[in-house]
């Protein structure tokens, strides 16, 4: 079964291995996870301001594209999918608007395209009882904290994943895998989103409170769908000149870790590159 | 300080446009204060949250001046649990809006560390010219 996929700009740059690792798995469960033939950058937020129309017209570009190969798009990057399956909310309850877009794009998006977080398709199309199955290397005592930060579950009515207060899905998914879930309070505390370019300070400070708490409930690695929560995660916690403090915790995609559940060679792990916590000693890798 | 209040000051262009942007009534806002309880910043912004929409909802421009506006990183906790389902990250975008629209910037690109520019996300960089500049 093919699922046209939509990549987005970090997931083919700094976040290589949640692409790799997301295309593995999704494979290895009997989809492929197929590249829209042209794309482009989604924008990166979606726009909070009503008057905003050009800020749409990116994401109903990519919405248009994914039309022409079926009637739903999957994304791995948190942020995409928030921003694709918000433009697909605000399109469908505004016509109007709707229709703005379609005259300055040229383009005729019929609005049919269903945005799904592979998240959603694992629970929703694959089930957890079924990857159960097919996991052949348990994650047994890995303590593995799931964080879903913010734009995966809000807003609710828009997005509508899972319950915005007290979600389950990533909890689900490690349960599956056969990991400990480590349940902790920051898991769905803000780790400073685009603060991190403009007061680095703040976000660096929400985002140690975060590992902290981990850290007090025990967690080995926490775990992530989002490219820019690993990045805030993960980099307050890089080798210093003053070297490693020895406690640091590794922020991994999903998709790392059922890569290696589902017993991937490494190299499909995709943990090479982009970590600055190095998570392959946890599974006596490299 | 010593403020006061008019019918003109509450009906001026700030509440409008405000208004306009977001797509929200400020006055639906009766200040309960679950928005700055729950919000992960409150802590580094010189007023609350709800601080911030009291003053738009009396038009005061000095709202404008608030580091609040900019800390906030549309994180959403707010709207989840506003009682009164105000879409507060709507108004604070707006209120961004009618700053940025006047020509404030707010990132300096030249100031920021060139090994943390190597290693951002690019949804990061996009994301922050969106929020803080034109």
């Amino acid at each position: 079964m093919g699922v046209p996929y939509y990549p987005g700009c970090t997931l083919s740059t700094n976040a290589k291995g949640y692409d790799r690792s997301g295309r593995a798995v999704a494979a290895a469960l009997g989809m492929e996870l197929v590249e829209l033939p042209e794309w482009q950058c989604c924008g990166a937020t979606f726009p909070l301001a009503t008057d905003n129309s050009l800020a749409l017209i990116a994401p109903t570009r990519i919405l248009y594209q994914a039309e022409q190969q079926g009637d739903r798009v999957a994304a791995l990057c948190a942020i995409c999918y928030h921003v694709l399956k918000r433009t697909q909310t605000t399109l469908a309850r505004d016509t109007e608007m709707h229709d703005r877009i379609n005259w300055f794009t040229e383009q005729d998006y019929q609005g049919r395209v269903t945005v799904s977080h592979l998240l959603e398709i694992l629970r929703d199309d694959v089930g957890w009882e079924a990857l159960a199955q097919k996991v052949v290397r348990p994650l047994t005592g890995l303590r593995a904290a799931p964080y879903y930060g913010c734009l995966l579950l809000r807003p609710y009515d828009e997005i509508g994943m899972d319950d915005p207060e007290n979600p389950s899905i990533l909890h689900d998914l490690l349960r599956a895998l056969g990991a400990e879930v480590v349940d902790f309070p920051y898991n769905i505390e803000c780790c400073g989103s685009y603060l991190t370019v403009k007061e680095p300070g703040i976000s660096e400070n929400l985002s140690q409170d975060i590992v902290a708490s981990a850290r007090d409930h025990q967690a080995q690695v926490i775990v992530t769908a989002c490219p820019l929560c690993q990045f805030n995660l993960e980099y307050p916690q890089r080798e210093k000149a003053s070297g490693r403090t020895g406690d640091e915790i590794p922020v991994v995609y999903f998709t790392q870790l059922m890569a290696v559940a589902l017993g991937l060679p490494e190299e499909e792990w995709g943990m090479e590159t982009g970590h600055f916590v190095d998570p392959r000693p946890l599974f006596n890798g490299k | 300080m010593r403020e006061i209040i008019s019918a003109s000051r509450i009906h001026s262009d700030l509440v409008r446009n405000v208004e306009e942007i977001s797509g929200e009534h400020l006055l639906a806002c009766n200040q309960c204060g679950k928005c700055s309880a729950g919000c992960p910043v409150a802590s580094v912004m010189d007023m609350l949250p709800s601080q911030v929409i009291r003053m738009a909802q009396l038009g005061m421009e000095d709202v404008l001046e608030s580091n609040t506006i900019w800390i906030c990183a549309s994180c959403l906790t707010c709207v989840t649990r506003c009682p009164k389902g105000v879409n507060l990250p709507r108004m604070m975008e707006a209120l961004r809006e009618v700053s940025l629209r006047s020509g404030v910037t707010k990132l300096d690109l030249d100031s920021l560390p060139p090994e943390l520019v190597r290693e951002l996300p690019q949804l990061a960089i996009v994301g922050g010219f969106r929020k803080y500049m034109k």
